[in-house]
């Protein structure tokens, strides 16, 4: 864990109450996510890395309440103090050749750096994305353009396949060794129902320090209480209670 | 000149007054490979009972104007895996003051509990929690009577050879006549004070942001009303006081050990600075100078 400073050079309306935020500065940090300190709210705000190089970190956030709408609100210049080295992420060891990574709504920021990290390691890859609707879709040329095979749904039906990712998975049925999953509770557990392979998902709650001294956002696992922020935020499958 | 932020309570020198409060610093361990832990004054490791808690179901936290309410209501591995796990791991990696809380149901959990703490090397004082507001049936409702917290002041006292001292609650009518129960029931010393009880409503699901819909609110929106419940309990009682509540600056250090504190805790400012404590420390000795105090226990309860 480091808290460093970052200067915001981008921050913008990408999709439905959904922004795009490009921080410049240390773009070479470990962990899943980032706890950024929103000028004017008390507690720190995490959010996934999406992606990075050396000198960036860029993360998508959905205005979903006051602390998030603030962050908005800033304009480019704005310096910000961040926690970075945060969380354990996806184990891209786990799978061995063929991935399948389910996302929903903002669940696909972070598959995206997972994903080129599969890539990389010579691994096929099929994505499928869910979103409510055609104005909510993020990630679509990214994903892609690493892609062996991405699908995506809308709940109403605008674009893709109409109906939840789990319509999808079932329609399709991808080969896969190891999944990845990322998005809303209720998704994720659908998800880990029916597909029976084995597989991780990436967990969200409410949280205090980010880095697992506060014991704020303890989840009751198979294996005994977890901290999101620290044990997590990614939990094997058979881990988890839902 | 050099300054000198020593103090001195219950008959050990800490090297500094500041020390990180219970809940808001684990059980030490956890920070060390991000922090120093050895400019710590001391550590107050996470409240802990009998038995292993998971706590209350999440949300825990609540964001506020100011501060943070949180109910994680006692999560802790149990006494045991306490003495013999994690205060022999802390001990690998700190030399200073180490402040085992004790949190119980009854006043044979809190006797049995201090025993066991007392019987562990590695722990210097125990420090008696009679004040959470997160758990029903214990804590507080021991804190909240003057009567009740010098019962298990005696009967915690009466087991432990180490200094004792009990962590007053602020949800209270008279915080003074509990201090001076706990006082003559043979207190060693006073930490005070704990969280207020409070509430937050998500307005657009018109439900509590917390699951167990209250908790214990802490940070800097709480400093003024534990400093003047430190001033009047500094005042009214002759043992050494740990100040806390809202503790966020050197200058707030200061202005606590001024109202009576020998020690000083820092408690939320963890939860949204991990870095807190060390900066604290850091920035004391340039306010000493802008403040001509040389040595930090000249000051304590000068006002």
């Amino acid at each position: 864990m480091n808290k460093e400073l970052y200067r915001i050079v981008e921050n913008k309306l990408v999709a439905t109450d959904t922004y795009k935020l490009v921080l410049a500065g240390n773009g070479n940090v470990d962990g899943e996510f980032v706890h950024i300190d929103i000028p004017g709210y008390y507690l720190r705000r995490p959010f996934s890395i999406c992606d990075a190089d050396e000198g960036s970190l860029t993360l998508l956030f959905k205005t979903v309440g006051e602390g998030t709408k603030a962050l908005a609100a800033l304009p480019v210049g704005t310096s910000l103090n961040v926690l970075t080295g945060l969380g354990k992420g996806f184990d891209a060891d786990a799978c061995r050749k063929e991935a399948l990574l389910v996302g929903g709504g903002l669940g696909a920021a972070p598959l995206y750096p997972l994903a080129k990290i599969l890539k990389n390691q010579g691994k096929s890859l099929t994505v499928v994305l869910g979103f409510n609707k055609k104005e909510e879709i993020v990630l679509e040329e990214e994903f892609r353009t690493l892609c062996n095979s991405f699908y995506f749904t809308t709940l109403d039906g605008s674009a893709g396949i109409k109906g939840f990712v789990t319509d999808a998975l079932k329609l399709l049925q991808p080969e896969f060794d190891y999944f990845y999953t990322c998005g809303p509770m209720v998704m994720m557990k659908a998800v880990c129902e029916l597909l029976k392979g084995p597989g991780e998902a990436s967990l969200e709650e409410r949280m205090g320090c980010g880095a697992g001294f506060c014991y704020g956002c303890s989840i009751q696992t198979k294996n005994g209480p977890r901290r999101v922020c620290k044990d997590g935020p990614v939990f094997n499958k058979e881990e988890l209670l839902w | 000149m050099v300054k000198d932020l020593s103090v001195n309570l219950c008959g050990l020198q800490l090297q500094n007054p500041v020390i990180p409060a219970s809940g808001t610093f684990g059980f030490g361990e956890e920070l060390s490979g991000n922090l120093d832990l050895n400019v710590l004054g001391g550590i107050s490791l996470k409240g802990t009972t009998r038995e292993a808690r998971y706590g209350n179901p999440t949300p825990r936290i609540a964001d506020c104007e100011s501060g943070m309410i949180n109910s994680v209501g006692l999560q802790n591995p149990g006494i045991d895996v306490l003495v013999n796990e994690k205060v022999p791991a802390l001990r690998k990696l700190y030399n200073g003051c180490v402040i085992a809380n004790i949190s119980g149901f009854s006043v044979d959990e809190y006797r049995e509990c201090c025993t066991k703490a007392d019987g562990c090397e590695g722990i210097d004082w125990i420090e008696v929690n009679v004040s959470c507001p997160n758990v029903h049936g214990g804590g507080l409702a021991f804190g909240t009577s003057a009567r009740a917290a010098a019962e298990v002041t005696a009967a915690v006292k009466a087991v432990c050879k180490k200094p004792v001292f009990i962590k007053l609650s602020p949800n209270v009518t008279d915080i003074v006549e509990i201090a001076r129960a706990c006082e003559e029931a043979g207190a060693d010393g006073l930490t005070l004070v704990n969280t207020f009880l409070g509430m937050r409503i998500d307005i657009a699901r018109r439900r509590p942001v917390l699951a167990n819909k209250m908790g214990g609110f802490s940070g800097a929106a709480i400093f003024p009303i534990a400093l003047r419940m430190v001033y009047q309990v500094a005042h009214a009682c002759k043992i050494p006081v740990m100040g806390c509540g809202g503790v966020t600056s050197a200058r707030n250090v200061i202005e606590m050990m001024m109202a009576g504190a020998s020690a000083v805790q820092v408690g939320a400012e963890n939860i949204r600075n991990p870095f807190a404590c060390p900066e604290i420390i850091a920035e004391l000795p340039s306010v000493m100078e802008e403040l001509h105090i040389d040595a930090l226990k000249d000051i304590i309860g000068t006002v």
